[in-house]
């Protein structure tokens, strides 16, 4: 632990000695040079650092956040509040606006069919202009899920702090930054001040060695991580992701990865950056230009872990045995590979078995038994997990040709009007509507149901969202199962869960 | 109110409406359907709504239905209060209908943490103290309640009672720091000195 082992000069021995304080003990260290000895620091570290204000009185620290982002869902009452105690919102240029969960995918004019989706876009429209907030409204062409276009207009970067009103705000961490949701009344505090109070988290570093199989993508990996840490595991942890797997990833991969973080308990989640980030920032509408970008470059290289850093916990994952994965119960830890049959409940740990026996009476299954086969009535591709343009060349390389299956209702939803934008100058939307797949625009649609998008009754969703609780998707007895986009394309088309790898 | 000016709670008195049961869970509190708002103004209203109303709007039987409770602030409760979710909405719906304390058996951890937040005030007393307090209030409706952080104590008619706080809580309330947002803008050179020293916030100027 850092702070139990503190290494400090004495003055009287400051050229030769260092000593080494441990709980109580003094040990004396001869000779040793300040390099060699200076404690390793992880990314964690070292953004928590700049970015500390002071220490509270009740311990916690107060930390600046580079980034806030808003959406329509919880930042009203916060302006609210804002204005009941003649607060100012301090730094409005360090927040930028969205609109995302309840806004319809089908037709966008306005107002909103529904009232109250159009109350909570106008209450974001007039917040956003008083305050002098940027707000990425459908006019701008800008407009997506939150963690969509942060990272594609480049506000999202290396070595921030980012917090915003919604939990999959760890999305962000995939630059190397510290991104994490927060509540209403944080908000506040982030508006009024641009700090919050936080505790530091503990550090794991979870690292996916070798290939991923052919078939297998990001969303699969971060399913077996769920799987293997369970929902619960990363409570009190910030993840570190590493390993060769994840070094391979291209960015959208490794937003896919972090997105899903806090289904494992852990508020937040990184990976260190590397080329591969710089160059998905680079000329981007908000990221550094010429020499600010090459100064940029290298601080976001200084901030990246050292190699000899120290982690509370190290978990490893073999990513070349990693097979297409299916959740099939009602939290993401519930996953199977696509090849297996469901577990036994009593094979499984007794603090799972409740929750497992919940999990097969709501979905209607029974152990023993292989869920490929079983008939989907929608497949929904969409949300801040898997939205991105690389995800939809992925599902679309599956639908190309082909035709969903009778009875089978399918929808691509972009992740935001730029997505939609690229996608559509691909192509991409024809092949999917010729497949027979409804081609929306942008938003969080069926990933939580705040919008029209919605499960009827005990329907089952082949879906690539990131939460498979009950009633999330509009409909209490309705069944969620959670896949790669590529995987639902394919149970689109087989009219049934099926394995992509017999499609490519 | 202005978040640098510290809000001491050490003394509230009021009228009291007993709420009799255990486990009334924050859905209860506020349903669910609610939550798609703009505002937490509303939420008064909302307060107990599906247990209050039925669903043609008519009135059920419930003590915030009578007469003779209206205008009350003080709400006494049984054991477990609160207990379900983490939404703030659950205290706003008590904030803004008007609730300024409640005194009660027992509370939800969550809630009791986001009443502090709120600077509501949360005070736990015995079973046979809430059970006495209730009927004295059911029969003398319009009794003042006193509440004394100070001396945890709760005076009603010619009656005291020991009550209990958690310490976080009570320091909070009793030093005004329950509201954390004046407690970081307290702070407010050291952002500025944080925010200039940040490089992607200087062009990279470092």
């Amino acid at each position: 632990m850092a702070k139990s082992k503190e290494i400090f000069y004495s003055k009287k021995f400051k050229e030769n000695y260092l000593y080494l304080k441990k709980s109580k003990n003094f040990i004396l260290v001869k000779n040793l040079k300040l390099k060699k000895i200076k404690m390793k620091r992880t990314l964690l570290d070292k953004i928590w650092d700049i970015h500390r204000v002071r220490t509270l009185p009740n311990g916690k620290d107060q930390i600046f956040i580079g980034l806030h982002l808003i959406h329509e869902v919880t930042s009203p009452q916060a302006f609210q509040m804002i204005r009941e105690e003649k607060l100012k919102v301090l730094f409005p240029q360090n927040t930028f606006a969205t609109v995302d969960h309840i806004v319809p995918t089908d037709d966008q004019s306005r107002p909103l069919k529904d009232p109250l989706a159009e109350e909570m876009l106008t209450a974001l429209e007039n917040n956003t202009k008083e305050t002098g907030i940027k707000f990425f409204d459908f006019k701008s062409v800008k407009q997506g899920i939150v963690h969509v276009i942060g990272p594609e207009l480049g506000i999202t970067q290396p070595g921030m702090t980012i917090a915003c009103g919604d939990s999959h705000t760890s999305t962000h961490g995939a630059f190397g930054s510290l991104a994490f949701g927060i509540g209403t009344t944080q908000i506040k505090d982030l508006l009024a001040t641009q700090t919050l109070a936080l505790s530091k988290p503990k550090i794991r570093k979870i690292s996916v060695k070798g290939k991923l199989g052919i078939g297998v993508y990001a969303k699969d990996v971060i399913l077996a991580i769920i799987q293997k840490l369970g929902v619960n595991g990363g409570i009190g942890f910030c993840y570190e992701y590493g390993g060769e797997a994840i070094k391979n990833f291209n960015m959208e991969e490794r937003m896919t990865i972090c997105n899903m973080t806090i289904e494992g308990g852990a508020r937040m989640g990184y990976i260190n950056p590397d080329d591969t980030t710089f160059n998905y920032i680079k000329e981007r509408e908000f990221a550094p230009k010429g020499e600010e970008f090459k100064r940029a470059v290298s601080w976001w290289k200084a901030i990246a872990s050292e190699p000899k850093a120290k982690y509370d916990d190290t978990v490893e994952l073999d990513g070349s045995k990693i097979e297409p994965m299916v959740t099939w119960g009602i939290n993401p830890g519930q996953t199977i590979g696509i090849s297996k049959t469901l577990p036994d409940i009593k094979s499984l740990n007794s603090n799972e078995r409740e929750t497992a026996k919940e999990a097969y009476e709501h979905m209607g299954l029974e152990s023993g038994k292989p869920l490929k086969g079983i008939p989907i009535h929608v497949a929904f591709i969409g949300s801040c997990t898997n939205s991105r343009i690389s995800d939809l060349r992925e599902a679309a390389k599956i639908a190309k040709g082909r035709k969903v299956a009778l009875g089978v209702k399918a929808l691509v939803v972009p992740g935001s009007q730029q997505v939609q934008k690229a996608a559509e100058n691909e192509g991409l939307d024809k092949i999917f509507k010729e497949a027979g797949f409804e081609w929306r625009e942008a938003g969080c649609s069926m990933c939580l149901a705040m919008n029209p998008d919605k499960l009827k009754g005990r329907e089952l969703c082949a879906s690539s969202s990131n939460r498979n609780f009950k009633g999330r998707q509009g409909s209490a007895t309705g069944r969620t199962i959670l896949m790669s986009p590529a995987m639902v394309a394919a149970a689109a088309i087989q009219g049934s869960l099926t394995d992509v790898r017999e499609f490519l | 109110m202005n978040p640098t000016e510290i809000k001491k709670i050490s003394f509230l008195s009021g009228r009291g409406i007993p709420l009799k049961g255990n486990d009334l869970d924050t859905d209860r509190i506020i349903p669910a359907r609610y939550l798609k708002c703009v505002t937490f103004d509303k939420l008064g209203e909302y307060l107990f709504y599906d247990v209050r109303f039925n669903e043609n709007g008519s009135k059920k039987e419930h003590a915030l239905n009578e007469k003779k409770y209206e205008g009350a602030t003080i709400m006494i409760v049984n054991r477990n209060f609160g207990c379900g979710s983490s939404r703030e909405h659950a205290p706003q719906s008590l904030l803004r209908y008007g609730i300024k304390a409640l005194i009660g058996e027992s509370f939800a951890e969550i809630f009791s943490d986001n009443c502090t937040a709120l600077g509501l005030p949360l005070v736990t007393a015995k079973k046979e103290d809430i059970e006495n307090l209730m009927n004295f209030v059911e029969d003398d409706p319009v009794c003042e309640i006193k509440i004394d952080l100070e001396k945890l104590e709760v005076t009603y008619g010619d009656f005291s009672i020991l009550v209990q706080q958690p310490a976080q809580m009570r320091k909070a309330l009793l030093e005004g720091s329950w509201n954390s947002t004046g407690e970081l803008l307290s702070s407010l050179k050291e952002i500025h000195l944080v925010k200039s020293k940040l490089p992607y916030l200087n062009k990279f100027n470092f």
